[in-house]
């Protein structure tokens, strides 16, 4: 199936978010679709799949003019859309998830569990996975929860399956476990979409590249052509010859200290240090322990055995106020779930954890705390016109900046950033790394858990690498790169 | 303020007039000052009730247990009264005991980690059983001649029912709380979102308690009221009011998944409840029909709330 989209144009209110987009789309390719947030890929996708209506512009299927009312006529017409957030019933099996819509009945209209077992093993086997057809999919690991959307769509036979940042939750090994299962649905003929902010992924698994940039396809090339720094380019619309911004100032003295830290099962005996003003790099593959790690330390999680010593105090943490009490900041990695309350103004979220300094006798004085909050919220550049905005109508790289701001403005000695810029766009990226900079010369000391090794290569002072649970080696800035990286995170030497 | 935000803002506001406009067309009995003296302090009971449900909403939690509260620090002022002591003393007994009866639930929902429906249900029913242990399921009636204590329920200061003047002093407690101190931006934010506020270090649990301590001594106070009108404390006193409460915090916005919602709106609702009773039964409509009207005035404001947002 071949699909062309010819100069699709969308307004919502006045804002105008597709200027005339054209993609084609071959039979059996996967093309990948990159550009910032907020330069309209979902809402193309939207369109094609008619969640959306375009404005002006058309959509051919094989030459012929469609026009999908909503994403039943689209899927019904082979195009399915495999959201970012996914679409499954967590209290269902994966049986009942897989048929919920096309279910299989007997002519008394007995549903008939065993002819769809039947056919979901088929269809299992055939992409070469398996799947707990009986478990809850709420039970379930995200990976097995994608590819039962997956096996899904390949039940009412997609011929286009789009994919929004499908590898943004998944494990290392359920990554290669999807770029497999891409490979045998390329070979069966089926055009992928795949949307991604990743660019080592669209390089190893696309075919084509079509840039977007604020409404706009800048270009559309096969992958070799294309070349990730034109990639880049076009995507910001601006050559970035140096994108991490260099370190200037030298780590102080030691300022955190964690000893023999650890938690049967997830993490054991870890040992470091902190110094004052440098960014500690943690790298490791996902769900190696990292993220475990910051949140004992941090008290999210409750018990834990060992020691932290923070300048030269010994601390007792149980809970997050302890921890912030101590003088340390936690940006959470799930910034929608953890990092901010989505209805509340920027302003509330900005001052959630400060408000207590901005009352007396538990009174607040508004007025201060709108100060500060504006104050905080111009620093880090948050670009919103008015911060009783809700924090959930921003972009993602705007929520990670007010998460930030919140933090920042608790003053901490201490920052541990858990993923800072995943899923937000170049621009953001850079204002962060810039920030951060600022934050260490002035002397405050950030822990950096990051996945993607170019940020960890290029922030940090000093790398740590985790590997199942434990420290499996460390690395200075000059002496790291991404295979040294690679080699202790993967367990080699 | 464009004119679709100010209606949002005072949709309530806008509902009770026309009630109040269409019930004094019909029976114009209705607007004398004397029934709306009436319906004031009618209204001022349920209204202190859902004070405390608003916090408890807020959160994200629910409170059914209010009414049994309500009986049970009702009884044992009530017999507190009865055996010769200050009747004054008495009153604060009744608020007290009801803030450590809703500091159990308190304790039962955050300690015990039980969800709030469950743990209230449960204590609906095990207050109301102590309650009526305690009674024997008969009333204590004539308590005290005492004037002081009559009038907490009965008497007017500067025209106003005393009722209505606790309620009104009350609101204040609770606007103030809720929109002037740390404790009420706390409240809001535990129920918005529970996980962000336990890593921005709110205490969670002491908000929680506090929510529900507060619930229950507006509820021992509602009940002193009560106990005071009738000069007799009624063990089957304030069942369902649980509901009436529920209703007025919805009326009045509140979202029952917690983190939004205004306590000016709930004093409204309570008022829309309070002028349904009363005016429907100065229409002379069946208390079975009242049932219907209620409730679907409950779900039209539902309804039309959804439409705005």
């Amino acid at each position: 199936m071949e699909i062309e989209l010819r100069n699709i144009h969308k307004a919502f209110g006045t804002n105008q978010v597709l200027k005339g987009v054209n993609l084609k789309l071959k039979s059996g390719e996967v093309h990948a679709l990159m550009g910032e947030n907020g330069a309209g890929k979902s809402t193309l996708m939207n369109i094609l799949t008619g969640i959306h209506k375009q404005d002006q512009g058309q959509i051919f299927v094989d030459g012929k003019e469609v026009s999908f009312k909503n994403p039943l006529e689209a899927e019904a017409a082979g195009i399915a859309f495999i959201h970012q957030e996914l679409n499954i019933w967590p209290n269902l099996t994966i049986l009942e998830n897989l048929f919920m819509m096309h279910s299989v009945a007997n002519a008394w209209g007995v549903l008939d569990f065993k002819k769809m077992r039947q056919i979901a093993e088929e269809k299992c086997k055939e992409i070469a996975i398996e799947l707990p057809l009986d478990a809850e999919a709420g039970e379930c690991s995200v990976g097995q929860q994608q590819m039962t959307e997956i096996v899904r769509n390949l039940l009412v036979d997609a011929k286009v399956v789009i994919m929004d940042e499908p590898t943004a939750a998944l494990t290392e090994r359920e990554t290669d476990k999807l770029f497999e299962v891409m490979r045998s649905l390329k070979k069966r003929g089926v055009a992928m979409v795949y949307i991604s902010h990743r660019m080592e992924e669209v390089f190893s698994q696309c075919d084509t590249v079509t840039v977007m940039r604020d409404g706009v396809s800048v270009d559309t090339k096969s992958v070799a052509d294309y070349g990730r720094e034109q990639i880049v380019r076009d995507m910001v619309g601006r050559s970035i010859t140096e994108f991490y911004p260099p370190r200037g100032n030298k780590p102080g003295e030691v300022v955190l200290e964690v000893k023999s830290f650890q938690q049967p099962g997830l993490f054991h005996n870890i040992n470091f240090t902190l110094r004052k003003g440098e960014i500690l790099g943690v790298a490791g593959l996902m769900g190696a322990g990292r993220t475990e790690i910051m949140r004992a330390i941090f008290g999210v999680d409750g018990c834990q055995s060992g020691e932290i010593t923070l300048k030269g105090q010994n601390l007792h943490i149980n809970k997050p106020e302890d921890a912030i009490k101590a003088g340390i900041g936690f940006v959470t990695e799930n910034r929608k779930s953890e990092g901010l309350i989505l209805d509340f103004s920027i302003l509330r979220n900005i001052a959630l954890p400060s408000v207590d300094s901005f009352a007396k006798k538990s009174v607040i004085n508004f007025k201060s705390l709108n100060e500060f909050a504006h104050k905080m919220a111009s620093k880090l550049g948050v670009k919103a016109q008015d911060l009783d905005l809700e924090a959930g109508s921003l972009s993602g790289g705007n929520q990670q900046k007010v998460v930030i701001a919140k933090w920042v403005g608790k003053k901490p000695d201490i920052i541990i950033m858990d993923e800072p810029t995943r899923g937000i766009d170049v621009g953001a990226k850079r204002d962060i790394y810039e920030l951060m900079n600022e934050l260490t010369a002035n002397g405050v000391s950030i822990i950096m858990v990051s996945s993607e090794l170019p940020e960890i290569l290029g922030m940090s002072d000093r790398i740590m690498v985790i590997h199942e649970g434990c420290i499996a080696g460390e690395l200075l800035h000059e002496e790291a790169n991404q295979e040294k990286i690679m080699a202790l995170a993967t367990g080699g030497q | 303020m464009n004119m679709k935000a100010m209606l949002k803002k005072s949709g309530s506001v806008i509902g009770l007039v026309v009630l109040f406009a269409v019930i004094s067309c019909l029976n114009s009995s209705f607007i004398d000052p004397s029934n709306l003296k009436n319906l004031l302090r009618q209204v001022s009971i349920n209204a202190l009730i859902s004070f405390g449900m608003t916090f408890v909403i807020l959160t994200g939690g629910i409170d059914l247990s209010v009414g049994s509260i309500l009986a049970l620090s009702s009884v044992l002022m009530g017999s507190f009264i009865k055996s010769g002591n200050d009747p004054v003393v008495g009153i604060v007994l009744a608020c007290l005991i009801g803030a450590v009866l809703g500091a159990v639930n308190g304790l039962v929902i955050t300690k015990g980690k039980v969800a709030p429906f469950i743990a209230t249900l449960a204590t609906m029913t095990i207050f109301r059983g102590l309650t009526l242990v305690y009674t024997n399921g008969n009333p204590i009636s004539s308590l005290t001649e005492s004037e002081l204590f009559h009038g907490f329920g009965q008497g007017y200061i500067v025209g106003l029912p005393v009722p209505a003047i606790m309620m009104l002093l009350m609101f204040g407690v609770a606007y103030f709380i809720l929109h002037k101190t740390t404790l009420g931006r706390k409240t809001y934010a535990v129920g918005g979102n529970e996980k962000v506020s336990f890593i921005a270090g709110i205490k969670i649990d002491r908000i929680k308690i506090f929510a529900y301590t507060i619930t229950g001594f507006l509820c021992g106070m509602a009940g002193a009221i009560l106990t005071s009108r009738l000069n007799s404390a009624q063990p089957t006193a304030g069942t369902g009011y649980e509901l009436d409460a529920i209703a007025a915090v919805v009326l009045g916005g509140t979202s029952l998944s917690g983190g939004k919602g205004r306590i000016v709106g709930t004093i409204i609702g309570a008022l829309i409840i309070g002028t349904l009773n009363n005016g429907l039964n100065i229409l002379n409509v069946s208390s079975f029909y009242q049932q219907v009207v209620k409730g679907i005035v409950i779900l039209l404001a539902v309804l039309m709330d959804r439409k705005k947002s």
